[in-house]
């Protein structure tokens, strides 16, 4: 059991959600309250991390984020050390290939508020930011939760991307899921077992508590309908 | 907004500030990139060193052409290992290391046979040679040739077998050598190439047997180590006890032949 690596994919799983989340909830109600010519074009791009290979992904954000691209150099040259093979590089890495997870919840959970409230908030002299806090995110919340657990659980399994612009580094880029990897390399099945049993368990525990809510969230309303 | 509230949103933003500065390990002990036929050999060494001097290491293991790409790229690897001494010297070319480094091992291959296995242990490869060509194989596994050297060197041998042709379609090739030997000792593979080291680590083989490959049907696996530009004292410190009778004692005993004194 690599105890570094477990704490390291919480620790990114948190920072990940803790970043993602908050913007998501102001892209998601954007998308969800306007229409603009280019908005199939902005859903799409936020989707692609849904069906693009994660080493398509990782093979980007490699090029991006390396030593040869000016991001990278800029990168470099403000804070001494590159991008990629970093913890930083990681969490940039995650919030990228989460944005769907974020994002498409809350867009839905914000479309299925109907526009009149929007609309009778503004007309008590709400404004736009106290209308989301007070009367739009307690409506969405299970969207909300939705994209917490979502983003949460997808960082801790992700794989693909991570073994490219990562380099599992102990301590630094090697996540459980890597670790499993490399575990099974050094032939320690009883390792990658156990490692795999935690991420199994949590992921159950995601999985079941989205569908739990969600399924007392609709029977609450079923009965007040 | 009331003063709970505000409490509770500074406490986030510590929370915050606490998980976005720097890694969870100690960041101190120097980051080796090694090649994978090291695996067991190295963590030997690498306890011992620290039994000794005290100093740690930690050492990430995978193929060499993907160390020397991610050092290119600006990896945080203070000593470079490699199983093929070019990938070390194109590092030492773009100014990426401190000289040309030292050769420290020359590596050997083996091919392994499960348990069960329809093939024979015949260093020559002949057996092999026919039995692909009689599709008694159905899956043969080595290391990438493209990046992994002792995948390259695995070619080179069954090129030299006559078998590379026959056994092409059966192949399946691990990402390094170490994942090579996960594949050949698999009970779905009827065996593979793999390095002499890994063969020789104990709990590696269960039932498999081994038989070293001559070293005349592939080049050298010259093995050649470095250190890199942001080498500091304690992986100085290393790089000089891989050299040092203890630690050559261990590579001896993994099968690698060592260079002179």
């Amino acid at each position: 059991m690599d105890g570094t690596a477990l704490l390291l994919s919480l620790k990114l799983a948190l920072l990940t959600v803790a970043i993602l989340v908050p913007a998501g909830i102001i892209v998601a109600r954007l998308l969800a309250t306007h229409e603009f010519a280019a908005k199939p074009f902005v859903e799409a791009l936020f989707a692609l991390p849904l069906v693009l290979p994660p080493t398509v992904l990782g093979y980007y954000l490699l090029v991006a984020m390396g030593g040869h691209s000016p991001f990278g150099r800029w990168y470099e040259a403000l804070t001494g050390h590159a991008l990629v093979f970093t913890f930083h590089g990681l969490v940039l890495a995650s919030i990228i290939f989460n944005l769907p997870f974020a994002i498409q919840p809350l867009q839905r959970a914000f479309e299925g508020i109907p526009e009149d409230l929007r609309h009778a908030a503004a007309c008590c002299g709400l404004t736009s930011w106290q209308s989301l806090w007070r009367i739009e995110l307690p409506l969405a919340w299970t969207g909300l939760l939705s994209a917490v657990v979502l983003t949460f659980a997808h960082t801790l399994g992700e794989f693909g991307v991570v073994l490219m612009v990562g380099g599992s580094i102990p301590g630094e880029t090697k996540t459980v899921a890597i670790a499993i990897y490399d575990r099974v390399q050094g032939f320690d099945m009883t390792g990658a077992g156990l490692m795999s049993a935690v991420l199994l368990l949590l992921s159950v525990a995601a999985i079941a508590l989205t569908y739990w809510t969600s399924s007392r969230h609709r029977r609450r309303h079923d009965h007040a309908g | 907004m009331n003063s709970h509230c505000r409490a509770w949103h500074r406490a986030c933003l510590v929370a915050l500030s606490a998980l976005i500065t720097g890694p969870v390990a100690a960041a101190d002990a120097p980051l080796v990139a090694a090649a994978s036929d090291l695996r067991f050999a190295l963590d030997e060494v690498a306890a011992q060193f620290a039994r000794e001097t005290g100093g740690s290491v930690r050492i990430v293991y995978g193929s060499s052409g993907n160390f020397r790409r991610q050092i290119a790229e600006g990896a945080p690897f203070e000593l470079f290992m490699a199983a093929d001494e070019a990938y070390v010297l194109a590092l030492a070319k773009e100014g990426r290391t401190v000289d040309e480094g030292v050769l420290y091992a020359t590596g050997r291959i083996a091919l392994v046979v499960p348990e069960g296995s329809a093939l024979q242990l015949d260093p020559s490869l002949q057996d092999l040679a026919s039995a692909a060509a009689a599709g008694r194989v159905q899956k043969f596994a080595i290391a990438n040739p493209e990046h992994a050297p002792y995948g390259r060197a695995a070619q080179e041998a069954l090129t030299a077998a006559g078998a590379w042709d026959a056994i092409r379609p059966r192949l399946v090739r691990g990402e390094n050598v170490a994942q090579a030997a996960q594949f050949a000792l698999s009970a779905s593979a009827q065996g593979g190439i793999i390095a002499l080291s890994l063969a020789l680590s104990p709990g590696v083989l269960g039932g498999a047997r081994y038989v070293t490959i001559p070293e005349n049907m592939h080049r050298p696996l010259r093995q050649r180590m470095v250190l890199t530009k942001r080498a500091g004292t304690i992986a100085r410190a290393f790089h000089a006890y891989l050299q040092q009778p203890a630690a050559r004692a261990v590579f001896t005993r993994y099968g690698f032949a060592l260079p002179a004194e």
